[in-house]
């Protein structure tokens, strides 16, 4: 069968799709080298080599050719978001693992480009976390905090050789969102642990700038219509909303929802990971429904759970829900009477 | 004054490529030695040939009559001789032959007399049987017989819209025709509000062609007796879809299933409105149209041609198609078609269904890239019309459970292809939905199929048993009969004892026993019901017998149309 339309929208493609959900993240990276150093570069440079390696090795191993299926450059997404979703500086086999978890189990094992049910990076992520937690949570200090900052080759030689006589303790240190949790949870005072050097004007110190250019970044995928504004305005007022709330019930206890807005990766994962089509809902109010419960489990789980950030298992959850969201909240199709019987599956 | 207008979801931009075609005036084609015109260019039985191989014709007579009521009727594009009644390539997605009756111009050009019609005081229903007799079908593309269309059904119809949006790329022939024939096409549009009784008429045209708009808006000013509004409207692909119009202009959705004129509108195109006016003001029947020749040829533009010439005549008038070119489409790239037949010598008539031919160069269009999987962008439902998920339907249509790509509304789908135009897959997502349909309706129809033999059989099986039971109680009937004789014979012989001869009195009682067996015997058997036939019921028969034997050597092709 080639029927018509005989047309296609010039330069609209995978490839193309994925490479500007790239050009998107480049704020963010930029304000991540600007703050943390270099070391987020050997991250991604890494998480994008192995994910290479194994989407070539599993497509070869599938019988699948590599034009197209290797260069529509969504292997190349799933790494970034995995790479600027890990601590930088940790040992290369992390970035190993994760990328295996991501690409081959949470993509391949599922059928490939389209057919996952959960998102790859997070599912990388998840594996991670729970398998190595100490490692997961020695992320690189900024600035200021950080007694040196490694370059580019310091970071290379952190990653692959680990830092032998020199301890993490001197280059990495806890996420804001890791900190206040901890110490809430020993009583002390709110303002005691803002006041460390680690805390920025709203979130962690830089960190809430990265987090900033990430919603630039964010914007700019909105407003060319590679996303829509649904799921990441859903996530958001689901954090800030859940965040609200317990803010005013207990301040002491509860940061503000600004902060959860510009810790961890409420951002990245309003705009860059909760949006992924394949795994997200698809319609209208699905997006809604599914981005506003993301929004809400991520507090709950940062503020009740057992790990620094509740992003990637909310997202993930989430996941779980999509077919059945999607199926509840298809849209009126014109010319069917409002409120009508849905075409529900 | 400004009209509200709605607009739809959805939409593309494809780029327009109209002033390619749309600078020059409309040219005529010189007269043809040759012209193919099918029975089948409307929607509906095709025409029944009323002419034979061998006959004269005269321009304008009619040479199918429409048959049944879904039809209307074709006509010679000039006087010549009938030189075939055969099955011929026409412009049609399947590629398939259809039958035509072949043409040889005599080169006169004689016309029969051409007779206007008193539209205003015909009787509505003979004014409707003379369009149908003159051939009118829908030029938008649809080519539905347009006598049924203006037919008010019971006064129901308060809007006629006028579809000039002609918001397919490339093509120019209604942009044209508005812009060189605006008061005739408001003449014929006269007679279709009159027809309708319509209380209002809005001419909907895209903002892509402000020519048109303005001469169709001087000619509506001029224009006393219809009070047309010609209506600017944003261009954007399908506008010039009947349900999208009706709503761009009145804000009332058509329901699922239905047509325009279930919420009171009636939507023909401004070419058929044009071609009113010639059969009711000068009596001509359709003969032509005008058809946009576009894309890789020398001399793009609108040429009004006979219907029935041959698409290489067209090409040639067009100067022809430049090198380099591969293959043609009919109608528009969105919803047009590929023409089966590419050689030079393309013999596919012009028919009224064909707005435009476009020569191909793959500059123009590319060769579409291998599709990917889908990755539930959900670019497709944004881009639908109809508000579908047209991903939902493609992720069922492929695995062909069609159930459910039913249940997600398949059939509101009406194929204008905005979804595959904005996949960035490049999923051919139409023709995923094309087949889908065309498997349901399959489906469906074997299904009927199917319950019809069901039943036949169990009517046999009830037959068989009330025959059966029938038998049984004629045989319980008999011997009950055969007691009673007996016994009867038994107390005659008693009671005749001390007659003459009681033997014989038995012997003959017991012979017309058996007369009158044999006589109830041959009057129970039924008469069969093909004795003491009607001769026209023998006649029925013979021809249906003949037309069995017929189809079994039918070509395969035929079958299924």
């Amino acid at each position: 069968m080639n029927g018509s339309p005989y047309l296609l929208r010039e330069n609209n493609s995978v490839t193309v799709v994925m490479l500007k959900v790239l050009a998107a993240l480049i704020p963010g990276v930029i304000a991540h080298v600007w703050f943390f150093g270099p070391g987020i570069v050997v991250s991604l440079l890494l998480c994008g080599a192995f994910a290479i390696g194994f989407e070539t090795l599993v497509l070869l191993m599938r019988g699948m050719p590599l034009k197209p299926f290797l260069t529509d450059g969504s292997v190349l997404v799933t790494a970034c978001l995995l790479a600027l979703a890990l601590p930088t500086l940790a040992p290369w086999w992390l970035y190993l693992a994760g990328v295996f978890f991501a690409v081959v189990v949470a993509k391949h094992l599922y059928g490939g480009l389209g057919q996952n049910l959960f998102n790859p990076a997070m599912v990388g992520y998840a594996v991670l976390i729970v398998s190595f937690p100490v490692t997961m949570t020695q992320w690189a200090a900024p600035y200021g905090v950080a007694h040196a900052i490694p370059d580019l080759w310091e970071a290379f030689d952190l990653v692959f050789a680990g830092a032998g006589a020199i301890s993490p303790d001197a280059y990495t240190s806890a996420t804001v969102l890791d900190t206040w949790k901890t110490q809430v949870r020993l009583g002390k005072d709110a303002a005691d642990i803002l006041g460390q050097p680690i805390f920025g004007w709203a979130g962690g110190r830089g960190q809430e700038i990265v987090a900033s250019m990430y919603l630039a970044g964010g914007l700019l995928l909105v407003a060319n219509r590679l996303t829509t504004w649904h799921i990441p305005f859903a996530f958001l007022a689901g954090i800030a909303a859940t965040a609200g709330a317990l803010h005013l019930l207990d301040p002491s206890r509860h940061a503000d929802p600004l902060f959860h807005l510009l810790s961890g990766g409420a951002m990245l994962g309003a705009f860059f990971i909760a949006t992924d089509p394949v795994t997200a809902a698809s319609t209208p109010l699905g997006k809604l429904i599914y981005a506003s419960l993301a929004g809400f489990l991520t507090v709950i789980i940062r503020t009740y759970g057992g790990y620094p950030d509740g992003v990637a298992f909310a997202i993930l959850l989430m996941n779980v829900a999509v077919p059945f969201i999607d199926a509840y909240t298809q849209p009126r199709v014109f010319g069917h009477k409002h409120g009508g019987k849905r075409g529900q599956a | 004054m400004t009209r509200k207008l709605f607009t739809f979801n959805g939409g593309v931009h494809p780029e327009g490529h109209k002033d390619v075609s749309n600078a020059t005036p409309i040219a005529n084609l010189p007269l043809l030695p040759r012209y193919v015109v099918p029975l089948r260019q409307h929607i509906g039985t095709p025409a029944r040939a009323l002419v034979q191989v061998g006959d004269t014709v005269l321009r304008g007579q009619m040479i199918g009559a429409a048959e049944g009521y879904v039809s209307t009727a074709v006509h010679a594009p000039t006087s010549g001789r009938v030189v075939a009644l055969e099955p011929h390539e026409v412009p049609h997605p399947s590629g398939l032959a259809d039958m035509c009756v072949v043409i040889e111009s005599d080169g006169l050009d004689q016309a029969v007399e051409f007779q206007p019609l008193d539209w205003r005081n015909l009787d509505p229903s003979a004014l409707r049987n003379r369009i149908r007799d003159l051939g009118l079908a829908g030029l938008g593309g649809a080519v539905f017989p347009s006598f049924i269309k203006l037919n008010p059904e019971g006064g129901g119809i308060d809007t006629l819209i006028l579809n000039g949006a002609e918001c397919e790329p490339w093509i120019t022939c209604d942009d044209r025709l508005m812009r060189e024939r605006a008061a005739e096409i408001l003449q014929g549009v006269a007679v279709m509000r009159h027809m309708l009784g319509a209380r209002e008429v809005l001419i909907g045209i895209e903002d892509n062609k402000p020519e048109a708009i303005a001469a169709m808006r001087a000619a509506a000013a001029g224009e006393a007796e219809v009070i047309a509004e010609v209506v600017s409207i944003r261009t954007l692909y399908p506008t010039g879809g009947g349900k999208q119009l009706t709503y761009i202009l009145t804000g009332r959705e058509t329901p699922t299933g239905g047509r325009s004129t279930d919420v009171g509108a009636q939507v023909f195109n401004i070419g058929t409105a044009y071609a009113l006016y010639r059969a009711v003001a000068l009596g001509e029947p359709m003969l032509s149209r005008v058809v946009t020749v576009t894309g890789h040829v020398a001399a793009p533009g609108n040429y009004e041609a006979r219907l029935g010439t041959p698409v290489a005549d067209l090409l040639q008038a067009a100067g022809g198609a430049l090198p380099g070119s591969v293959g043609k489409l009919v109608g528009g790239p969105m919803m047009g078609f590929e023409l089966e037949n590419d050689a030079e010598d393309n013999a596919a008539p012009l028919t009224k269904a064909v707005n435009c031919i476009i020569v191909k160069h793959p500059d123009l269009f590319p060769a579409k890239p291998s599709a990917l999987p889908c990755i539930r962008c959900g670019a497709c439902a944004r881009a639908c019309p109809a508000d579908l998920q047209p991903f939902e339907m493609y992720w069922f249509s492929r695995a062909k459970d069609f159930g459910k790509a039913q249940s997600y509304d398949l059939f509101d789908c009406i194929e204008c292809g905005c979804c595959s135009f904005v996949c960035p897959s490049h999923i051919p997502l139409v023709d995923f939905f094309r087949f889908a349909k065309s498997e349901i309706w399959e489906r469906e129809r074997h299904k009927h199929d199917a319950d019809q033999a069901r039943t036949r059989h169990e009517f046999k099986d009830f037959r068989l048993e009330r025959e059966k039971k029938e038998k049984a109680e004629k045989l319980a009937a008999k011997v009950a009969e055969n007691k009673a004789r007996d016994a009867a014979t038994a107390a005659a012989i008693a009671g005749n004892a001390e007659s003459a001869d009681p033997e014989a009195e038995r012997k003959k009682a017991i012979l017309q026993a058996a007369l009158d067996r044999a006589k109830k015997a041959k009057e129970s058997i039924a008469p069969q019901n093909t004795d003491n036939l009607s001769p026209a019921v023998a006649k029925q028969i013979e021809e249906i017998e003949a037309r069995r034997t017929q189809a079994d050597t039918r070509p395969e092709h035929e079958e299924g149309k």
